[in-house]
């Protein structure tokens, strides 16, 4: 029987087993690979996605128990890279190998929607369920701040810096101790 | 891509279509689009002189072909730097491709195209500087032409050829087809490294952007038409086979379409990963689980033992160790123990294969591409050039995708159904079916004179050789230098110092894990050196100091670590702090680790790493901070939780509950610090895991009074 619910803002319907674990309906079914598989336990983070704006492993989350509801994966927090949380996660430029890092930044904008200014411990609560093996904890607690403070500023009227800004690629000097 | 359209054109053939063919200029042979031709080219053809690296197209983007595998290490960035260094292009014009499996990309280190040993930067830096220089050189001379004056009228700047006397200018682009139809000239100059604007800048990564969206395409996301899904059940002892198999009940979950026994297992194969999965639990299997099962790594510890009574091969020798040991003024000695541990890449193995009767295409997150085709054209009975490897970016890497373990599971599951398989490994698999780093046991023993120096230094180590697994009569003498780096290399000036290696195989698979053999011995040697500081009644920096001065540049990494620190100042109350350093892969590195023991909850907590690297001439130092923060954090992992333990011949460990890796909430402050050099650039990718483990083991002591000689740290060794 098919499960419908919107992904991104867009309409799906799928025909597969009621079970079947939200990451692999995305994945495999409708070939949206940017949520990660990493443990299939919820043990590590890597397939968070947001279901009606919480930050949710869809790795143990049967597609059934989302019927009707809104997902938001990494391919839609943004179309352009312009989330508050992507801008501050290339300005660090926090990424090493990358997988863990489409879970890492879910988990980090919904902790910014519900807390726009977290603490150290805060993030170390909201983040704790992330693993990276590539160790960027450090660069990641970094860029969740600065995302604090991209948000705060978003919510001004004018923008500081557009995205082709924080895009730039030209050599920079970058932060830390070197 | 399209696929093997110029097979069968020979390399000169190809070589003019593409010259007549192509608006870009080709440093070696390329085609836009038809990458699979150099694979198909006769190996050895290739003069040594000519590369294939750089394609300017022309509307002036330079695309750079990546041969190195990226898995987080920086790799794509720093190979980019180095070729616009001397090609002088425009940064912000450049992208990249993963180059194929061909013998021009070799890697000088290896014999063969891979990624690891910390090698990439060292084996990259001159071909990569030459063959930008020598694409420079074309495309000055094919302006020149142009404007019927001297080449060496002429300059260039950031992908803009001028000439300043008429005020002409030309890009890049606009001269690359001219400029590909002249010779390769050899031994372009390079460019004097005071002239440098982009090699030794912190440059950010060129990758970030397509990790920040969900756009890297890692293997796992490789998606083929027609693509099924397979999961392979493995024997849970290594060694074990399958006797037999039914699959009535697999078969009848939904969405599985076949299942079908190979070399390494019996195969599920769905129309979704899921499905495969429930599919794989379904299946009942009958193993013979072979001589393995009953090891445990109490057996495994016993049989180490047991071979320390043994003279093993020789590794070191200096002087006379056993008369020296036996006349000194005091002797210690000291058993260490490391575990057997697992890479725990973020993204479980898996692999892509599509074989047909001609070709079989492989997409795989490889660290060794020309093993991954010789391997997948061996199965199908085809030549090594008819075997494509399509390296994808790889979700950490850390040795465990050197492996061509998960590119057997693919092409023989696809070969027996006809049809494109992607292969995925459970976390449940990786964990249980790695190539563990070797579980190792040594014994040391120093003598101290009267002064309080060390006179004499034994070690004796016993643990699998990794270069007898993986390369079968690679060693000499029995004796595999991956086991004894870290201890065989002791820098210290002490008169006697000898170590030997006693191979022992408990059967169970190991392999390369970052930092290799000195992640385990640079535990032996660097807490043992606390040890007889203590005994020597010498403070751990200034005792390491001392006996450095013949080792400059780990003497320059411990003196910056220390001073960085502030090892002259006294630690706050409850804090504690520890130092080690150690040489890897011709790097040097020194940390301080600064911490606190709660001893009633019996915990530590991790306040503060500095690290002190030097890695030559550094080609990016943003991406040196980013390795080491990486490296500490990995050693970290395995000093505070990493341990695979065997049972029955299977390892205990299934998933990240009960194989633990550091996270956000125990993350300490990292501090990096590089000292300048102009010796030729090294590697940085492992460099900074094998001094963490004895520098926080040496804090504890400080903090305790206990030492750690087993791994991983346990409560009661901090009670």
């Amino acid at each position: 029987m098919a499960i419908q619910f919107i992904v991104n803002g867009k309409p799906q319907s799928v025909d597969v087993p009621a079970n079947m674990p939200l990451l692999w309906v995305l994945r495999d079914t409708l070939g949206m690979t940017g949520t990660k598989f990493g443990c299939g336990m919820a043990l590590c983070g890597a397939c968070t996605v947001h279901i009606d704006g919480e930050a949710t492993r869809s790795c143990i989350t049967p597609v059934s128990s989302v019927a009707g509801k809104k997902i938001t994966t990494i391919e839609g927090l943004s179309p352009d890279r312009s989330h508050p949380v992507q801008r501050a996660w290339i300005e660090v430029d926090v990424p090493q190998c990358g997988y863990c890092q489409s879970g890492q930044i879910m988990s980090a904008s919904a902790l910014l929607a519900q807390k726009p200014k977290p603490s150290d411990s805060d993030i170390d609560d909201a983040m704790k369920g992330n693993i990276c093996r590539c160790g960027t904890y450090q660069r990641i607690r970094q860029a969740v701040h600065r995302a604090a403070e991209l948000q705060k500023a978003s919510a001004q009227p004018s923008r500081p810096k557009d995205t082709e800004d924080a895009l730039d690629r030209q050599p920079v000097e970058v932060g830390g101790a070197a | 891509m399209s696929a093997g359209t110029m097979t069968g054109i020979d390399r000169r053939g190809f070589l003019k279509t593409g010259m007549a063919g192509a608006a870009s200029l080709i440093v070696g042979f390329y085609l836009p689009g038809r990458i699979e031709a150099l694979a198909a080219a006769p190996a050895g053809a290739a003069p040594a002189s000519l590369n294939a690296w750089m394609l300017i197209s022309p509307d002036d983007s330079v695309k750079i072909m990546i041969d190195k595998s990226e898995m987080g290490q920086g790799i794509l960035t720093a190979l980019c730097m180095i070729a616009a260094e001397e090609l002088d292009c425009d940064w912000k014009k450049i992208h990249t491709e993963f180059a194929p499996a061909a013998k021009e990309y070799f890697n000088p280190a290896f014999g063969m195209q891979g990624t690891g040993g910390s090698s990439s930067v060292r084996s990259s830096w001159d071909p990569m500087r030459k063959a930008g220089a020598a694409a420079r050189d074309m495309l000055l001379q094919a302006a020149a032409t142009q404007w019927k004056v001297d080449k060496s009228a002429c300059r260039t700047e950031n992908g803009v050829i001028f000439h300043d006397a008429t005020k002409r200018k030309l890009t890049y682009g606009s001269v690359a087809s001219a400029a590909a139809m002249l010779p390769v000239p050899q031994d372009v100059p390079l460019k004097d490294p005071k002239q440098y604007r982009i090699v030794g800048k912190p440059t950010k990564r060129l990758d970030t952007p397509d990790k920040v969206n969900g756009r890297a395409e890692f293997g796992i996301d490789v998606r083929r038409p027609e693509m099924l899904y397979a999961v392979v059940a493995r024997c849970p002892v290594f060694g074990g086979k399958a006797v037999s198999f039914d699959a009535t009940k697999a078969k009848a979950v939904p969405g599985v379409k076949n299942v079908v026994e190979i070399s390494r297992g019996i195969a599920v194969v769905a129309d979704n990963t899921w499905s495969a999965m429930q599919g794989r639990r379904a299946l009942e299997v009958k193993w013979e689980e072979g001589s393995n099962a009953s090891a445990s790594s109490e057996s495994i510890s016993k049989l180490f033992a047991d071979q320390m009574s043994k003279t093993g091969a020789e590794a070191r020798k200096e002087g006379d160790a056993a008369s020296a040991l036996n006349g000194a003024a005091q002797k210690i000695d000291a058993v260490y123990e490391a575990p057997y541990l697992a890479h725990a890449t973020m993204e479980p193995i898996n692999c892509t294969a599509d074989v047909r009767a001609d070709r079989v295409d492989v997409w795989a997150p490889t660290q060794f591409q020309t093993m991954a085709q010789g391997t997948a054209a061996k199965i199908c009975g085809l030549k090594p050039e008819n075997a494509f490897i399509h390296t994808t970016y790889l979700g950490g890497g850390f040795g465990r995708k050197a492996g061509t373990d998960f590119v057997i599971e693919a092409v023989e599951t696809s070969k027996a159904i006809g049809k494109p398989v992607k292969l995925t490994w459970s976390r449940e698999d990786d964990m249980q079916h790695d190539y563990y780093r070797p579980a190792s046991y040594a014994k040391l023993a120093a003598g101290i004179g009267p002064d309080g120096w060390p006179v004499a230094w034994t070690t004796r180590i016993a643990c699998s050789s990794i270069m007898e697994a993986w390369f079968p009569g690679s060693t000499k003498n029995n004796l595999d230098p991956t086991s004894v780096e870290g201890v065989a290399n002791l820098p210290y000036s002490i008169p006697n110092i000898q170590v030997d290696y006693v191979r022992t195989e408990p059967g169970i698979p190991v392999g390369f894990w970052r930092s290799v053999g000195a992640s385990q011995n640079g535990f032996f040697s660097e807490c043992f050196m606390d040890e007889l500081a203590a005994a020597g009644k010498k403070d751990p920096y200034e005792f390491r100091r001392h006996l450095l001065d013949k080792a400059p540049r780990l003497h320059g990494v411990l003196e910056l670590a220390a001073q960085k620190a502030g090892w002259d100042k006294p630690m706050p109350a409850g804090r504690y702090r520890g130092i080690a350093v150690l040489e890897a892969f011709q790097s040097y590195a020194a940390q301080v680790v600064e911490i606190s023991v709660d001893r009633k909850a019996r915990s530590v907590k991790v306040h503060r790493v500095v690290c002190a690297v030097d890695v030559g001439r550094v080609v990016n130092p943003a991406n040196i901070v980013m390795q080491s923060e990486s490296a500490i954090v990995y050693g970290l992992s395995s000093a505070l939780y990493g341990e695979i333990s065997i049972a029955k011949g299977r390892v205990e460990q299934t998933n990240f509950n009960n194989y633990q890796v550091l996270r956000m909430d125990a993350m300490p402050v990292i501090e990096t610090y590089i000292v300048p050099s102009e010796e030729k650039p090294t590697g940085s990718g492992e460099l900074a895991v094998p001094p963490l483990v004895p520098a926080l083991c040496n804090a504890i002591f400080a903090a305790t009074g206990k030492r750690i000689r087993r791994l991983p740290i346990r409560a009661e060794d901090l009670a």
